[in-house]
């Protein structure tokens, strides 16, 4: 990437952070959002801080060369909690691409010059990347929810009984605990 | 040129699932993983509570008897003058909102519905219809409305989804408390048959058999049997439980998770060690008892008869066996109920003895009526006069942190004994922020009967707040163990843990004190309780000492 | 969501209206006699009725919310008014709730930012603003005395004092302002009302959860401030003749003297309309909190039995049907029963009949 776009994101990366963030709670609903926004307290609000401190690194490491390691330390954290709540896929992931639009609006008038705009494709090709790997982390993450419930009686229940050299037993004169615990 | 590309909103047309109209006319979404399974008519019909039958959740119709409505109403009337505290905070809530984001259901979901007030406002909204003249005038402008199917379904989604925690009350300027409203929620809602099967089936199994697994005597002993032989594999040295014995100085009660579930087998297997040091010492005198082998309730979560049934169990047993008096184990809403509810359903214990310790003299003035200690408070004492032998460097690859459980905070006010505890055991104990402990606890996400399969999002959403917290000290300092003196807890916490922070295990306390503890006659002690390797304790051992 | 705002305004308004044609049609008795007397008696019988209403109910378990450590072992410090053990402890801890609003309190925290700068999050203000409301109300209720008592009591004349301290006093030859001197209170309800009410508004999480009801209070104090302080500061009326209908009021000499403004009648009208509203509405907090069993119960119930008015006695699961259920199950893991099974006679452990259970369960 060239040192214009670069420059210009950087001169402006506040603002550009804060509309991104925006943007980005935009899914929640409107009273939650502005939680999300409000409370400073990371205890409080484990979602918005995690959000707003996730995209500020996110930005940065975009604005570098595109290490998918790094950038999945940073994304895996708010895929995690998205991944969890009441969201379809895209709907987990779509704050990334949001970052285009937010990108576009603020340096509008910057945007005219061809140069920065062919850098700015060239940016942009990036958020798909990162779009990209933050639907691997998603998948990953409702595979490891379907493994903790898939494995949580057997990993808990089942294998105390196990050890115990109960489980045979257990078959034959306690249905009820399988049929209960799963 | 920029200008001309497609925007990307256009590109992608999400759908946002922000309610712009009032919550009152927002209708609910019964979501898969948020909910709970449907009681199985077998358990309801076995501790004969009504309309047992087979129903869906998701399906159209939930098979309710025809005067539901009447039923409902009758029911929240003879509650309103039963309860003062339910008809106090139906009327005096300003909803200055200051229990809104206190919920960890809410700051997990993020769903309004889920902030305190709302909660209670579900509620609140039909009995402003039913029991209020201004309500019935004004409406829905007022907040009321009139009990309908929706609402019934909204009330049923909205009260599993709370863990009855009290976080809420703690803030409020009146001190409404959501739990007690989500209780009497949950009481109508059994009197038309609506409860949850991980609700209804262990309160089935709690009441034949004494636990909520459905465990019978045999497998029960069978399971302690297979503990002291693990015990033996560790230590070396073999302990001596005993059961249901008549004339055992007292009675001890903890609950089943402890006995069938990974990792409060440990802690079950701390306590067998702790007792044993102390019958070895001090020819202290305990029983276990197979007939009230649960101290769990989760007659709790359905109504206070039904806890007042299960509970009813331990002071039984405690005359039957004619002990000094009761023991209890850690554990959260077993000790809510202990603490607050079991003398007033099912005392006076006035067959017990006040309660002293036998091996430091101390006398529980705190227990002094319901004549039953938590276990914490016991050790705490035992450490305190220096009676136990303690080597708190074998848990020195441990970084431990306190998770308070609520009901232990909330509803009973017991943080410093656990704590105390702890310090004595561990050499590297770190708290987690301020407002995440002691009366501020985060739940764990999955109390008050919601630690089923089916709602993992619902568990892993409410638990953020205590993970996220976890986190941090996990990032900080390093902490690799979280402790809790509850058996929901130990069930719970593992998988929300393996989800956020996986570097963090789980533990009762009294497993620490059972790693600590040095038993006369024990081998070299290099590994744990859970067979690990303790670093550091080289051992040229005789593998285990066979007797 | 405007709705409910916009009804309560509406209503306000519209009281606002009645009182000002009642006058101006010289209604004067109804509104400066019979609307009080009533407004009057239905707050006292309702306040009465809604506290009675609410010590019928039972009081079956006490379940304080414990907010610190319990009194337990001697070597732990006990948290005397967050967990309270004795009935002078909840006194206190009821005082300050109902003095501080300690609760509400919680909900913020002082914090150390990065260069231990202190910052106070946000919503201190709600606390901050609830008790400014609160006190000022109170305040200007005590000053109000002076219009019902005759010699004035030395508290209310206190109080005025204290009031004024931050007299504000403006005199030009053209332009005379503060005198009589300010009070403070007042202009403090009116700035709390309207940050109470603007929270309201802009919070969009409290916004969610409001209703009309918890509006209306708010504009109608509103317009009960803002008249005060008009007749007081702007539009000043003869006190002379409003002290003697007042006191016309207490002294059961009802009287209408000349000279009292319409503006008095309008803001008598919306005191009343308060009085008479108070009982039914969610401003019986004032009563409710005295109520409230998580914060007014003692936290001993470890110690001293607690009676449940109508606890009943519920069908349980006795020992006997369990050991008749699994009786042969715990025979055969050595487990001690009560009645051994009858048929065939007992081969070995036979003296293990009840009473004296094996010292060790040997097993197997």
């Amino acid at each position: 990437m060239g040192k214009g776009l670069k420059r210009l994101i950087e001169d402006k990366k506040n603002q550009i952070i804060k509309t991104w963030f925006d943007a980005s709670v935009q899914t929640y609903a409107p009273d939650t959002a502005e939680f999300l926004k409000g409370q400073k307290d990371p205890f409080a609000n484990p979602v918005g801080n995690t959000t707003i401190n996730g995209l500020t690194f996110l930005l940065d490491q975009l604005l570098k060369d595109f290490d998918r390691k790094t950038l999945a330390t940073y994304l895996d954290p708010i895929i995690r909690i998205r991944a969890v709540q009441n969201f379809t896929p895209s709907q987990a992931t779509e704050f990334i691409i949001s970052l285009k639009q937010v990108l576009r609006n603020t340096l509008k008038k910057e945007l005219q010059e061809i140069q920065l705009a062919h850098e700015l494709s060239a940016f942009e090709s990036k958020i798909d990347q990162l779009c990209l790997l933050a639907f691997d982390i998603y998948m990953e993450c409702r595979e490891k929810i379907y493994e903790i419930g898939a494995n949580e009686t057997r990993n808990r229940i089942f294998r105390a009984f196990e050890r115990a050299g109960l489980v045979a037993d257990t078959a034959v004169y306690q249905p009820k605990v399988e049929k209960t615990r799963t | 040129m920029a200008e001309e590309l497609p925007k990307p909103e256009e590109l992608i047309q999400i759908q946002h699932h922000s309610p712009k109209t009032d919550w009152i006319s927002t209708p609910t979404n019964i979501r898969k993983g948020m909910y709970c399974y449907a009681s199985n008519p077998k358990s309801v019909e076995y501790v004969g509570l009504p309309n047992a039958r087979e129903w869906n959740p998701m399906e159209e119709d939930w098979k309710l008897p025809e005067n539901w409505q009447e039923i409902i109403h009758q029911g929240f009337k003879e509650r309103l003058e039963r309860f003062r505290s339910f008809k106090v905070f139906m009327d005096i809530c300003v909803r200055c909102g200051a229990c809104a984001d206190k919920c960890h259901y809410f700051i997990g979901t993020g769903d309004p519905k889920n902030m305190p007030v709302l909660r209670a406002e579900l509620l609140r909204s039909v009995y402003r219809n039913d029991f209020t003249r201004a309500g019935r005038i004004l409406g829905k402008l007022n907040g009321a409305r009139p009990m309908s199917l929706d609402v019934l379904k909204e009330w049923w989604y909205y009260l599993f989804q709370c863990s009855e925690c009290r976080r809420c009350s703690v803030f409020c300027p009146y001190g409404i408390d959501t739990a007690e409203i989500t209780i009497m929620g949950r009481e109508l809602l059994n009197l038309i048959g609506l409860n949850i099967d991980w609700i209804a089936t262990p309160v089935a199994n709690c009441y034949r058999t004494g636990n909520h697994l459905g465990i019978q005597p045999h497998a029960f002993i069978d399971m302690l049997d297979f503990f002291v032989d693990d015990i033996e594999e560790v230590t070396g040295v073999r302990v001596e439980p005993q059961f249901n014995k008549k004339g055992a100085d007292i009675l001890f009660i903890t609950p089943s998770g402890d006995v069938f579930a990974d990792p409060g087998t440990y802690t079950c297997m701390g306590y067998m060690m702790l007792f044993h040091y102390l019958q070895e010492k001090y020819g202290f005198d305990i029983t276990w008892s197979t007939y009230a082998s649960e101290g769990g309730n989760f007659g709790f979560f359905t109504s206070h008869e039904t806890m007042k049934r299960l509970n009813s169990k331990m002071y039984a047993e405690a005359k039957r066996l004619g002990v000094k008096w009761i023991l209890g184990g850690e554990c959260g809403h077993m000790w809510r109920v202990i603490n607050q509810y079991m003398d007033t359903m099912n005392g006076p214990a006035d067959f017990l003895e006040e309660p002293v310790s036998p091996i430091t003299g101390t006398k529980f003035e705190n227990a002094k009526s319901t004549k039953m200690v938590h276990i914490t408070e016991f050790t705490a004492d035992l450490i305190k006069h220096g009676k136990l032998d303690l080597d708190p460097s074998r848990n020195d690859h441990l970084k431990v942190t306190y998770h308070d459980s609520c009901n232990t905070s909330r509803g009973m006010g017991i943080f410093d004994e656990p704590r105390y505890v702890i310090q004595n055991v561990c050499n590297h104990f770190y708290e987690m922020p301020a407002n995440t402990i002691r009366e501020n606890t985060f739940c764990c996400g999955s109390g008050a009967g919601l630690n089923a399969g089916e709602d993992m999002e619902l568990r892993l959403t409410g638990g953020l707040p205590r993970a996220n917290a976890v986190k941090y000290v996990h990032e900080k300092h390093g902490v690799n163990m979280l402790a809790c003196i509850c058996a929901i807890d130990r069930a719970a916490l593992p998988p929300l843990m393996d989800y956020w922070v996986p570097e963090v295990n789980v533990t009762g306390v009294h497993e620490l004190v059972a790693n600590a503890l040095n038993l006369a006659g024990q081998n070299d002690r290099t590994i744990d309780l859970r067979h690990e390797d303790l670093p550091g304790i080289e051992g040229e051992s005789e593998e285990e000492a066979d007797e | 969501m405007n709705a409910r705002y916009m009804v309560s305004l509406v209503t306000v308004i519209v009281l606002f209206l009645i009182a000002w044609a009642g006058t101006a049609l010289g209604l004067q008795v109804l509104f400066g006699i019979i609307i009080p007397y009533a407004a009057l008696l239905l707050f006292i019988v309702g306040f009465i009725y809604r506290v009675m209403n609410w010590s019928r109910s039972a009081v079956p378990f006490r379940i304080p919310t414990t907010g610190g450590q319990h009194k337990s072992l001697p070597w732990f410090t006990h948290a005397q008014f967050d967990c309270p053990a004795t009935k002078w402890q909840v006194v206190v801890r009821m005082a300050l709730e109902i003095l501080t609003f300690r609760s509400l309190f919680r909900n913020t925290r002082m914090k150390l930012k990065e260069g231990g700068r202190l910052s106070y999050q946000l919503e201190i203000f709600l606390w901050v603003g609830a008790l400014a409301f609160h006190y000022a109300f109170l305040a200007v209720l005590i000053r109000h005395l002076r219009f019902f008592t005759e010699p004035v009591p030395f508290f209310v004349q206190l109080i005025e004092n204290i009031d004024s301290f931050f007299r504000v006093e403006i005199i030009y030859p053209v332009f005379k302002f503060g005198i009589p001197g300010v009070f403070v209170s007042g202009i403090v309800l009116l700035l709390a009302v309207a940050y109470l009410f603007l929270r309201r508004i802009f919070t969009p999480q409290v916004r969610y959860i409001s209703l009309a009801s918890d509006y209306f209070p708010l504009f109608l104090i509103f317009g009960i401030a803002l008249t005060g302080i008009l007749m007081r500061y702007i539009t000043k009326i003869d006190v002379t003749s409003a002290k003697a209908l007042t006191m016309g009021l207490v002294t059961f000499r009802p009287t209408i003297p000349e000279g009292v403004g319409t503006i008095f009648y309008i803001h008598l009208f919306f005191v009343s309309v308060l009085l008479a509203y108070f009982p039914f509405s969610k401003l019986m907090h004032l009563g409710g909190i005295f109520l409230s069993p998580t914060r007014n119960l003692t936290t001993d119930t470890r110690t001293k039995r607690h009676v449940n008015p109508w606890n009943y006695p519920v069908p349980v699961h006795t020992y006997e049907e369990y050991e008749d259920e699994f009786r042969d199950k715990m025979i055969e893991v050595g487990l001690p029963v009560e009645k051994m099974p009858e048929p065939e006679p007992v081969k070995e452990d036979a003296p293990a009949k009840d009473e004296t259970p094996a010292e060790e369960e040997e097993k197997e």
